[in-house]
């Protein structure tokens, strides 16, 4: 597991792991000594109920959150000794979006361009084009519908080439079409090199797309193994059983 | 050590027509996205003018409520106008502070913000400097609109004012900024701004009051406005230096 | 509970009971009278309360930059204590004002200023209560702030209060001690920061105890 400083000095990794890591919040345990290791070609599907910690877990592997208790580790490098820069590597999307209903979609996408250290100019119209909008794309983001927004928010969140991408629910409120360009995507990126973590507790969209699989219940990592057939009936076991 | 295959690698090195210029510098990266930040701020408000036009009416309605506290057969107390002055820029200026990171906080963007590789100080610096040309604005309107109400001679001594006016939204904003940033996620940010705003910044008031009121007396004292001036910047110092300082240990989580 | 509270608190107990007797003794002000020895209550209040200022302001700043717990306690504590003697020396002050000069409050300096202070410690116990999870870190920026900003409290209140003068209420006793009034001052304060120490101890030794039930009810899975 080594990393290395790609050609604009950011670092990179081909690997990121959880080392015993805890998260909670006063009494409340959002995560209790998870130790989950994920590499570059994997699609790890985070599965468990609501409230059970994938939120905090791909909280913990952003960086945004820091671990009570525990390490989180790229390459072999702790977060905080990789600084700002490891950032430049990471990306997410998440249940809110994180774009601004107030711009267009070819604004938003050329602020976080430009704030990624990118050239606006050479990646936001092929990024629209990615997702759908390509029409759109002077349109302000508060008019489109749900499903436009998840594709903008996509193409904002991969607009950098991250290493590691975390994608918390992102099949909400998508129509069959849409689902379907979004995992194709996702086994892109993996084949890609990408490290994929997607939390969903969507056990029919997982089923065929990850390549493990990762059960959280109640802050606990309760199962980590290659994805295989019978992902539901598995899945029911170990939350049933534990 | 197993041999990285040449896709995983390719595909991570961007071209360079995609990579921007600049990326390596750290001193340029602060300002770029402190500045990219301000224009985000500026792009959005440009668009519905929102925050501008209402935080304005605001400062204007605050300008009369309290002219109908004080004026008294048609006099206002003296120095009247340099305290509703300075009361109307920090009532509108804590509106302005809300609805700004209001917008921050509807899909969840800050945090995107947070994400990016930026330094998370310049993100301050950049909302820091849309507050201040908002509240820069509202001071616009509001100087010569009380000069007009209370016959005040707030332009007897202009670059002075204008010093004071500076150095007092320096000092309120940047104090602001940081604890509206900080209380984003809270539930009762709306109540908790003003009760960790007021008292903390109760000697900008005092500076911009007593300030502006000695330019308003006949003739104009100067040399007591220059010297609330500098209390004035030594507090803008130490307000900028420490919320710098704590900017990104308060926004980790 | 640390092996120094029981020889502090009989330190702190033998100062509460010599105190009264200097005081006792201490020679009448020449306007005041006997009205002017609330003044060894009065300023060693406000000198415990900033202490306790400080030590929130320090353990603030160690907790927000080092994650160091113990230090938030402390910093919790200390804040209660300000609220406590700041309290003590906001009722004691106008209660002189009113018997001496026949006013409640004159906006005199000194008071204006504890004021000002005791509120931003107020919100800081406030954001504590009411702010939500993560309100710990919030609250330690409030105390940065507001040790930060006190001596810019105290100078421009001040040269408020002073640039329209008016017949200066407060005598400056400190500046002029007459004979007599240094020892029962000092040794009044010395009481009132022992009793800020162990009202202190006992603050932080309850919080380390809530703190300690908190990880025994996270472990209690594991």
């Amino acid at each position: 597991m080594s990393f290395d400083g790609a050609q604009d000095g950011s670092p990179d990794f081909d690997s990121v792991r959880l080392v015993d890591a805890s998260r909670h919040f006063g009494r409340r345990r959002a995560l209790t000594k998870v130790s989950l290791t994920a590499r570059a070609g994997d699609i790890v599907g985070l599965l468990g109920p609501n409230g059970a910690g994938k939120s905090t877990l791909i909280g913990l592997l952003s960086t945004i959150v820091a671990p009570t208790s525990g390490e989180v580790r790229f390459g072999n490098q702790l977060s905080r000794e990789l600084g700002a820069a490891l950032r430049q590597r990471i990306g997410l999307l998440a249940h809110e979006l994180y774009v601004y209903p107030e711009l267009s979609a070819r604004q938003n996408l050329t602020f976080f361009a430009q704030l990624y250290g990118l050239n606006a100019d050479a990646v936001v119209t092929p990024a629209l084009e990615r997702a759908g909008l390509g029409d759109r794309g002077d349109d302000d983001v508060a008019g489109f519908s749900r499903g436009m927004r998840q594709r903008l928010a996509l193409e904002r969140a991969l607009l950098h080439h991250p290493r590691l991408v975390l994608f918390d629910e992102p099949f909400t409120g998508l129509d069959d079409s849409a689902v379907r360009v979004v995992s194709d995507r996702l086994r892109r990126l993996a084949g890609d090199g990408s490290i994929v973590v997607v939390a969903t507790h969507d056990l029919d969209l997982a089923d065929g797309l990850v390549t493990r699989v990762a059960v959280i219940r109640e802050g606990r990592l309760i199962a980590d193994e290659q994805a295989s057939t019978g992902l539901r009936a598995r899945y029911r076991s170990a939350i049933g059983g534990a | 050590m197993a041999h990285e295959a040449p896709a995983s690698r390719l595909v991570f090195h961007m071209s360079a027509t995609e990579r921007g210029g600049s990326a390596g510098r750290s001193d340029l990266m602060f300002l770029r996205t402190a500045l990219l930040v301000l224009k985000k701020d500026f792009a959005i408000e440009v668009k519905t003018l929102e925050i501008l036009v209402t935080t304005l009416f605001f400062a204007v309605s605050c300008v009369l409520v309290f002219s109908f506290a004080f004026v008294k057969e048609g006099q206002a107390p003296p120095d009247a106008a340099a305290g509703i002055l300075w009361i109307a820029i920090a009532f509108s200026g804590t509106l302005a502070l809300g609805r700004t990171f209001e917008r921050e906080r509807y899909a969840e963007t800050l945090r995107a913000l947070l994400l990016a590789p930026a330094p998370r100080p310049a993100l301050y610096v950049g909302k820091l400097l849309g507050i201040l040309v908002l509240l820069a604005l509202d001071a616009l309107i509001l100087v010569p609109l009380i000069a007009l109400l209370f016959t005040a001679p707030l332009f007897a001594r202009p670059l002075l004012l204008l010093l004071l006016l500076a150095g007092g939204t320096v000092g309120f904003a940047a104090v602001g900024t940081l604890f509206a940033a900080m209380l984003i996620r809270s539930r009762t940010r709306d109540v908790l701004l003003p009760i960790l705003l007021y008292p903390i910044t109760v000697p900008v008031i005092i500076c911009g009051v007593r300030g502006t009121a000695a330019l308003l007396e006949s003739p104009p004292d100067e040399t007591t406005a220059v010297m609330w001036l500098g209390i004035l910047f030594a507090l803008d110092v130490v307000f900028l230096t420490l919320a710098l300082w704590t900017f990104e240990p308060l926004m980790t989580e | 509970m640390k092996k120094s509270f029981v020889p502090l608190a009989v330190v702190t107990a033998l100062l509460f009971v010599i105190a009264p007797i200097l005081i006792a003794r201490a020679p009448y002000e020449s306007e005041m009278l006997l009205i002017q020895k609330i003044f060894y209550f009065h300023v060693p209040s406000w000198v415990a309360m900033y202490c306790g200022l400080l030590v929130c302001a320090v353990g603030s700043i160690w907790y927000l930059f080092k994650g160091n717990r113990v230090a938030d306690r402390y910093a919790e504590s200390a804040a209660e204590l300000v609220l406590l003697f700041g309290l003590n020396g906001l009722v004691s002050g106008p209660l002189w004002a009113r018997k001496a000069w026949g006013v409640w409050w004159q906006w005199d300096a000194k008071l204006t200023s504890a004021l000002l202070l005791w509120l931003i410690f107020v919100a800081y116990l406030l954001v504590r209560k009411y702010g939500g999870p993560g309100s710990e870190k919030l609250a330690a920026a409030v105390g940065i702030f507001g040790a930060a900003v006190s001596p810019f409290v105290y100078v421009s209140v001040n040269i408020w209060r002073t640039i329209h003068p008016k017949t200066s209420v407060v005598p400056d006793i400190v500046k002029n001690p007459a004979k007599g009034f240094a020892a029962p001052l000092l040794v009044s304060m010395l009481a009132f920061v022992l009793l800020f120490v162990l009202l202190l101890m006992v603050r932080v030794y309850l919080a380390a105890h809530q703190d300690a039930l908190d990880e025994l009810y996270l472990a209690h899975e594991d």
